[in-house]
């Protein structure tokens, strides 16, 4: 039984280290960047993708993979860049793609998004909305958030 | 974290800026990317193609134009993808001027780094770009990196933007992923054996097969069975990789008895226990009822042919289908993407001025779904494409109608969908 304000959180490896906070999106499916979302606004525009319209500029983004062009490295890297991109990336598969846009922004921005792999134990306790914390560097990677009743 | 990576000594003086600040930069994420891998260690490349050349902003550019500007060139023979602007048909292209001038400017980036101008997704169509059986190489663009895998056996992983440019520069990549033998190797079967011969002996239902294929094996390692070996062909392939790299994240399939390491692996593939899924005719035209978002009455204001690339035996099979020099409706226009390489093949073969002269367009360096060139008027578009057809509404705002080669020069022809359907049982 959770209590009302406990702190919950768990731990994973840092793929691109940074710290973060924001609200969780769970993606139904894989999602390319590239064709799959606007580069402008950062919104999903994948007719084919269940949550089409939704906008993922600040969100802690919970996805297994991309899918698709690997033109989706540069188009994350340029979200970044304009500031519409996810806050996070919570990834269960190590997606080199997704990984090497956030990294290349900051090799020459200096903007760090994190980037975690999380295990299935580690997704099993996260919550599925609300708002959590993301930290990761060299040492350890982790998201928390608040627990409600 | 796995194991830790371990360099070598040339890997150490690459990444300490003993050969060049622009080295440097590109082996921070070489290794960057290693890391992420999980790779014990870095293995030399003998070649990579560099699918960053499309303008996708200010970042894309920035990066490269760093790059260069600290002095970095690339290290083995190195193919571009498309850009974002047709070079050698100017004023095709309808991008603003600040922005075609952004597109032109990283295309400059690249040749400054020593990279060919061969702007095309289709690096496998150049002679000299086919990499050798089992030759490790550092390749992006979904399409390039499956059929590379797949249809050549050459081993490389799913590179991404900067990972390939990198590689490039640094001729090193992660030893991890497709380079390993264990991860090359089907974990499921998709059994063909009951959809007709007849069927599969069509280019438009490879894509559709693709499509498939991706739907229904996400990131798996699939050996495709139940194929007779005689209807598949390079095109074939070409367009059902792209598609299932497009639908899903394929990026290395088998088909039995036909693609390399499976003919080698003769009947000790699919290996004993891999799950088994059944593809039938139906799962085929429902996908292409899918890829088609136009309803079935409509208008066709254009054609789009060649994504990927379009190939010289494509050039061949589509000139043959004009030669009655049947004009096009004057409401339609149809489009071909090809490689200037390619162009330059089909145009001393004479296959390219039959498809001017009926009215079609050339398109090369780039591709007509990436950058503007469709009118402004067009509402529907036909396509033999998987691909094209599965980015094309999101990226032009357009409706599509999937259909074969010959659908479509019907359709171009009557300015309406014609259909063929004893194809499509």
């Amino acid at each position: 039984m959770t209590q009302l304000g406990l702190e919950g959180s768990t731990r994973g490896d840092t793929l691109c280290a940074g710290i973060a906070t924001g609200e969780l999106l769970w993606l139904d499916e894989p999602l390319s960047f590239w064709g799959g979302t606007s580069l402008d606004d950062g919104v999903i525009v994948d007719v084919h993708h269940p949550q089409c319209g939704i906008a993922l500029g600040g969100r802690v983004l919970v996805m297994s993979a991309s899918r698709g062009s690997s033109s989706s490295s540069s188009v994350l890297a340029e979200q970044i860049r304009a500031g519409v991109a996810p806050a996070a990336i919570l990834l269960s598969s190590r997606d080199a793609i997704v990984t090497l846009g956030a990294l290349a922004a900051a090799e020459v921005y200096a903007i760090r998004m994190p980037i975690l792999l999380l295990d299935a134990a580690a997704l099993a306790e996260m919550p599925r909305s609300g708002s959590v914390s993301v930290s990761a560097d060299d040492e350890a990677a982790a998201v928390s958030w608040s627990t409600r009743g | 974290m796995t194991g830790a990576l371990v360099l070598t000594d040339a890997d150490e003086r690459k990444l300490s800026g003993d050969e060049g600040a622009g080295m440097a930069m590109a082996m921070r994420m070489s290794v960057a990317l290693a890391t992420v891998s999980g790779a014990p260690r870095l293995i030399d490349i003998s070649s990579a193609h560099i699918d960053g050349c499309l303008y996708h902003g200010q970042a894309g550019l920035d990066f490269v134009e760093k790059l260069v500007s600290l002095g970095a060139e690339v290290s083995v023979p190195t193919t571009l993808n498309v850009s974002s602007l047709d070079l050698l048909h100017p004023g095709l292209v309808r991008l603003a001027p600040a922005e075609s001038s952004a597109a032109k400017r990283l295309m400059d980036a690249y040749v400054a780094l020593k990279a060919r101008a061969t702007w095309t997704c289709a690096p496998y169509q150049l002679a000299a770009s086919r990499p050798g059986r089992g030759s490790d190489i550092a390749w992006a663009e979904s399409n390039a990196i499956v059929f590379a895998n797949s249809v050549l056996g050459a081993r490389t992983d799913r590179y991404g933007d900067f990972a390939d440019v990198c590689a490039a520069i640094t001729g090193r990549a992660p030893y991890a992923g497709l380079h390993l033998e264990a991860n090359r190797v089907p974990t499921v079967e998709l059994d063909c054996s009951s959809v007709p011969r007849h069927v599969l002996d069509s280019d438009a239902v490879w894509a559709v097969l693709g499509c498939v294929v991706g739907d229904t094996v996400g990131e798996r390692v699939p050996i495709l069975t139940g194929v007779d070996a005689g209807v598949v062909d390079e095109d074939r392939l070409k367009a059902l990789g792209a598609a299932a790299a497009s639908s899903g994240g394929v990026a290395l399939f088998h088909v039995a008895g036909a693609t390399p390491e499976a003919v080698d692996a003769g009947a000790s593939w699919p290996p004993s226990g891999v799950p088994r899924i059944e593809i039938t005719t139906l799962m085929l035209r429902q996908a292409r009822d899918r890829l088609t978002t136009a309803v079935a009455s409509s208008g066709i204001d254009a054609v789009s042919l060649g994504t990927p690339h379009f190939s010289l035996a494509e050039f061949e099979k589509l000139a043959a289908v004009l030669s009655d020099r049947v004009p096009f409706d004057p409401s339609c226009t149809v489009w071909i993407s090809t490689s200037r390489d390619v162009l330059a093949l089909a145009t001393e073969k004479g296959y390219a001025q039959v498809c001017e002269e009926v009215g079609a367009r050339l398109v090369v360096d780039t591709c007509t779904y990436v950058t503007p060139i469709l009118g402004d008027e067009v509402r529907t578009a036909m396509t033999t494409s998987g691909k094209w057809a599965w980015y094309a509404p999101a990226n032009l705002g357009i409706d599509v109608v999937f259909g074969t080669m010959e659908e479509c020069v019907d359709s171009a022809r009557a300015g309406r969908v014609v259909r063929h359907d004893a194809a499509w049982a």
